[in-house]
This record gives structure tokens, sequence and C-alpha cells, in this order.
């Protein structure tokens, strides 16, 4: 009785909108490879992350007040005065940088198994897409809680577009609003925030996952399970249905990542001052630079090598193009690699040891990022050609360096690189 | 490359000054001492609250800290009528501006953007210096524009030039009402209570994180059994 009631009203919607075929579509009779490892839990956690922050923000929203006399006393208000206020706004800024972990790792999975090869380039594509969106859009949220940080990191920003030849001083002019940082400034980034990047990014995301349906998931061996199907059938021979089984698989991941989110928002919201600076809890003052203004810890690879490259002409626009770059560089890795396997576990020692220079410059590259450019002292000044620099500068530049060569280098050392044999089916 | 940063930063900018490089003493501080945290508000609405404004603390989250309602009316409120105001002062802040040289800041989180170490080192760290405008100087926040508050109460220092290790060391000139010893302590409680207030729902909040790792720590048991149980087949 209430099962044909349950099937007499879908008959009815589907009639009128395909709610059964897309659910079989994406979910029921979407065929994904059966052997995803640990790597493949972050594209469902990035997808968590991105409603957490769609949430938790259309709460802040209800009492921030986007204002420069009142922002920083706001977010206060918010922490102290309104129900639940902490753990929404602790959310928000855990969620930020959590954002930024789980899709750092979701592209490092897709270097290691070559998941941006033939047929998935447009995947791809629209996966830097998202990745571009993403850290404009952290970069707007950070100016609204109007601390220290939030100001003079967005002045510094900002100011980047200066150096660009001709337009820049007009373009960073147009961009802020005003002559400096100010209300202006904050009321556009709070509508760049909580509107327009929102909304290219859901857009980015539905059709990151319309392409992910159509070619289907790569995997750990890189092998297209579609290659080998039932002859009856003609489902996947390594291919399980999404629902239920990664399904209930995510949901252990979730569990698992909710488990270190939670611990973040309830015992260290501010990670160290990673996640939340302490600068940032001095309002902001346009009179009073602080004495060392670094970006928050995701951007500061890219960072790095802004500051790594020497003015050229007194201009400082090379290392803004170098920064642009270091970031715009993973579209072109499609057509960068032209070895003829996809995943690490088929590849030689050459890529291997690669890709473990770029991980390694990544990282190197956002630690120094974090500190300023006197870290590690200078060198002696009786020193060969470094005399006198700064330590922490050579360094620098020698991974920005290296982490170019990783792009540039690509289509050389994947085609000499010796492979092995890719089996016909995934293994284990 | 720094440079290039600084300089578009300094724009509009005067020097910073606060000086880097000293090393801070640790904060011997206890936030689950309640008699510490009322002593230290009682300091704080005594010493500070004249000059310096929280401006999103209110009076009635003093009973966290064990207090009643009348007891925060009747020894804690000079400058307001209601229990549940913010901690405001009655100082123009132009005429603030004009007597130190800067709006004295409103200390609601400072200990979020200070540290607790930074904030006790500052408060021993005054000491003699003729040629600021106050006749005090800092050695954590040097040509510091607050002059030493508690003066009557720690004494008056100097900073000794030590010859032989080439630094400089804080020596007590004329002793104050309270002994060494004793000033320590009470810049302890109030530290203690700066660092509440900062973050006064942060014990609250734990116990809720306790919670729920709990609930989520069980939620993972049941999400893992039935991962297990639909994954039996696949081989």
């Amino acid at each position: 009785m209430a099962a044909s009631k349950q099937n007499k009203l879908i008959n009815w919607i589907d009639e009128r909108f395909p709610l059964s075929s897309n659910i079989k579509t994406h979910l029921t009779e979407y065929y994904a490879p059966k052997n995803f490892n640990f790597w493949y839990f972050f594209g469902s956690l990035a997808l968590l992350v991105l409603v957490i922050q769609i949430v938790t923000g259309i709460f802040l929203t209800m009492n921030y007040k986007p204002e420069a006399s009142l922002a920083f006393a706001s977010v206060e208000y918010i922490m102290r005065d309104v129900s639940w206020g902490r753990i929404i706004r602790y959310m928000h800024s855990t969620g930020a940088s959590m954002f930024f972990v789980v899709v750092y790792l979701h592209m490092f999975r897709g270097l290691m198994y070559g998941s941006y090869r033939a047929p998935r380039e447009l995947l791809w594509l629209f996966g830097v897409g998202i990745f571009l969106v993403l850290m404009g859009e952290a970069f707007f949220g950070y100016l609204l809680p109007w601390g220290q940080m939030s100001y003079w990191g967005a002045q510094v920003i900002i100011n980047l577009f200066t150096s660009i030849p001709f337009i820049g001083p007009d373009i960073s002019l147009w961009i802020r609003g005003d002559y400096t940082v100010s209300d202006a400034t904050l009321n556009r980034f709070f509508a760049f925030h909580v509107i327009a990047l929102p909304l290219v990014l859901l857009g980015l995301v539905v059709a990151h996952l319309i392409a992910l349906h159509e070619v289907g998931s790569n995997n750990p061996d890189g092998v297209e399970i579609k290659k080998k199907k039932d002859a009856k059938t003609g489902i996947p021979l390594d291919g399980i249905p999404f629902h239920p089984y990664y399904t209930v698989k995510d949901l252990v991941g979730v569990v698992v990542f909710l488990i270190v989110f939670s611990v973040i928002v309830f015992f260290a919201p501010e990670m160290g001052g990673y996640f939340l600076e302490a600068n940032n809890f001095i309002p902001a003052d346009p009179l009073k630079t602080p004495p060392h203004i670094a970006p928050v810890w995701y951007f500061t690879p890219y960072y790095s090598i802004l500051r790594a490259v020497p003015p050229i002409l007194n201009s400082q626009f090379p290392g803004v193009a170098a920064m642009g770059l270091s970031v715009i560089g993973f579209a072109f890795l499609p057509w960068l690699d032209k070895s003829p396997v996809k995943s690490i576990r088929y590849r030689g020692n050459l890529y291997k040891s690669w890709l473990a220079a770029f991980v390694v410059s990544f990282l190197i590259l956002g630690y120094l990022g974090t500190e300023p450019s006197n870290v590690w002292g200078q060198f002696d000044t009786s020193t060969l050609i470094v005399g006198g620099a700064d330590r922490a500068t050579v360094v620098a530049r020698i991974f920005s360096v290296v982490y170019f060569a990783f792009f540039i280098l690509m289509p050389w050392f994947t085609k000499k690189d010796k492979t092995k044999r890719v089996p016909d089916r995934v293994t284990g | 490359m720094k440079k290039f940063v600084l300089v578009i930063g300094l724009l509009f900018a005067s020097l910073a000054l606060a000086n880097e490089h000293v090393k801070l003493d640790r904060a011997p501080i206890d936030p689950n001492n309640q008699a510490s945290l009322q002593r230290g508000a009682k300091y704080f609405v005594n010493y500070c609250l004249n000059c310096h404004s929280a401006m999103s603390m209110r009076y009635n989250r003093l009973m966290d800290i064990g207090l009643t309602e009348a007891q925060i009316k009747s020894n804690l409120m000079y400058a307001s009528e209601k229990v549940g105001d913010t901690m405001t002062v009655a100082m123009p802040k132009a005429d603030a501006k004009l007597w130190f040289g800067a709006t004295p800041p409103d200390l609601s989180v400072e200990a979020r953007a200070r540290g607790a170490d930074w904030l006790y080192s500052y408060l021993r760290g005054f000491y003699r210096d003729s040629s600021r405008p106050t006749g005090w100087n800092n050695v954590v926040f040097d040509k510091v524009g607050m002059p030493h508050v508690l003066w009557q109460l720690q004494g008056q220092q100097v900073l000794k030039e030590d010859e032989e290790h080439h630094s400089h060391q804080l020596v007590l000139d004329k002793p104050g009402t309270l002994s060494p010893a004793q000033y320590d302590l009470m810049v302890a409680d109030l530290v203690n209570y700066l660092v509440f207030m900062a973050e006064p729902y942060k014990q609250q909040d734990q116990r809720l994180g306790i919670l729920v790792l709990l609930f989520l720590g069980l939620l993972l048991v049941l999400t893992y059994a039935l991962k297990k149980e639909f994954w039996k087949d696949i081989h």
C-alpha cells in the first residue's frame, strides 16, 4: 500500500522531471572503480566543506556588519552574544583552511594517478577553475573580519596589481574603489565573498561533477574500467555502483574528517596562528603597518615565489607574473605530460623523483612564505655569489626554480621515464 | 622583494614600534582558578578600565567566574548602570589621543593578539626613562605611550647596562607598596583575567567539544560497521 503510493508519487514526478533517471546516472548506476584508496576521500570531503562554508556563511551574514567602523566589533559580537555564534564562526574560519587542505590533497591525488590525462582534461580544467575561484573567495573573505592582517594583507595583494605595466595603478584603484583599502573596499569584497564567487564556485562544481560522471572516475592504477565490460549487462567488470558502495565508504571518511575538524573548532581554532593570526585580533588601523605581513598559510607557496623573483628594470611585475604562473601552471598539465602511462604505480623513478621534488618545493616555499625573508639570517659577505644575501631568499629562489622546472621539463622527463607495463584490469 | 612589499605597505604608515627581540617570561596563569580570575577582574576594573575599554565584554559575563549579579553591581561597576552593559570608558577618544599620543586600545581581545606571556612581561617591564614624555619606557614595548599605571605598587625600575654580557637588566630602584613576588602574583591574576575576557566561553566550548567527539566516535564505529557490511561481497 505504502510502496505503491510511493511509486505513484515517483511516477508522477518522473513524468515531469527526470528524477529516477538522474539518481541512476549519478548514484545507483554510476559505476566507479572498485579499487579507490585513501586518496579518493578528498573529493567528497571538498563537497562537504563547501556545504559547511555555505551554511555557516549564511548564518554569519545574519549578524555580520560589512561596514568599516562596525565589522571588527560585529565579529566579536557573533563570538559572544549570538547563540552558537562562536561555533558557527570557528566552523567557517576552520572550514576555510580545511577547504585548502582537502583540495591540495585532492590535487596531489590527481598528480599521482594522472587523473588530468585524456579523456579527463576538461574535468581537470574545471577543477583548476574551482581552485582559482576558491583562492579569490578566501582572499575576499579574509578582509571581512577587518583585523590588522585582513587589512594589510588586502593592501599588499591589491598593490601587486600596481606593478602591471601601464594600466596597473588604475587597476588597483578600480579594485579598491578608493586610494587605500577602505569601507568601499570592504563593501565590495563582502559582495564578492557572499554572492558573486559562491555562484561561480557552485556552477563550476556542478560542471566538475557532470564532466566526472561523463568520463568516469580514474583510479590508482590509471586503468580505464570502461574498456572491459560485462558482455551481457554492459557494466564495467571493475566497476561498482557509487551508491551504496561509495556512499557508505565516504560516510566513514566524512566522520573521520569531522573528528579532525571538531578537534580544531573546539580546542585549537587558531591552529597556532596558522588558521587565525594573532595580529587579526587587533582592529584594522590604516596608520599602523604590522612589522611582518604574511598571507594565510594556503597562499604562502605562491607568495614565496613572488618574493623570490628579483625586480627587473625596477619593476616588480616579473614576480607578480611568476606568482600568477605558479597557480595557472596546473591548467597545462594534461598537455605537458607525455608519459604512455597515467598512474605513478607504473611510472619510473624519474617521474617519481620530480614529483617528490615538486612536493618538497611546495612545502618549503609554503613555510618560507609564513616567515620574514631574514628568518635564517644572511650569508657571510665573503661567500661566493650569494655573499650578504638573505639565506631564506636564496633557498626560496632555488625551490622556485624547481617548482617551475617540474612544469617546464615535464614533456621531457615523462617521455624519457622508464615505465612499467600497465595491467588490463585494476589490481586490488 | 621584501623591501618592495614593505614600501608599498608603508605608503600611509608610521613605524611600528614593538620590540620583537625581548625574551618573554612565561605567565603563570590558571584558567580554572576562580579566585585569581576574580582578583584579576577587580584589578582590571580599578586600574585598566579608566582608559582602556572592553567594548565586547559585558559585566554580567563575570558571573562565569563565580561572581553574583549583586557583587558585580556593588563592587565592579563604576561606569555603567545595567549589568548587561559592555565595559566602556568615559574618556573621549580625541582627548586620549592628545594626552597619550595614541588612543588606548580596546582590551576585549588583547590577550589573543598579544598572548599571555607578552602581557605578563609587559606589565612587569616598565622602567624610568627621562627621555620619554611620560617618564616611562618599557622593555617589551619600546617608546610605549602608556605611563606605568601600577608604579605605586611595583615601585620604580631602572634599566642597568650589563657591560660584561652586553645586555640590559631591570633593577628595582625604589620599592613600591608590594614586594616583587607580590607584584608578580598580582600581574599574573590580571593577565589571567585578560585571557579569560578574550575568550570567556572557552572552557564551556571545550566541554561541548568532548561531547561532540564522543558522539562522532560512536558514529565512526557505526559507519565503519555499515561500510564493512556493504563491502563484504566486493573482492
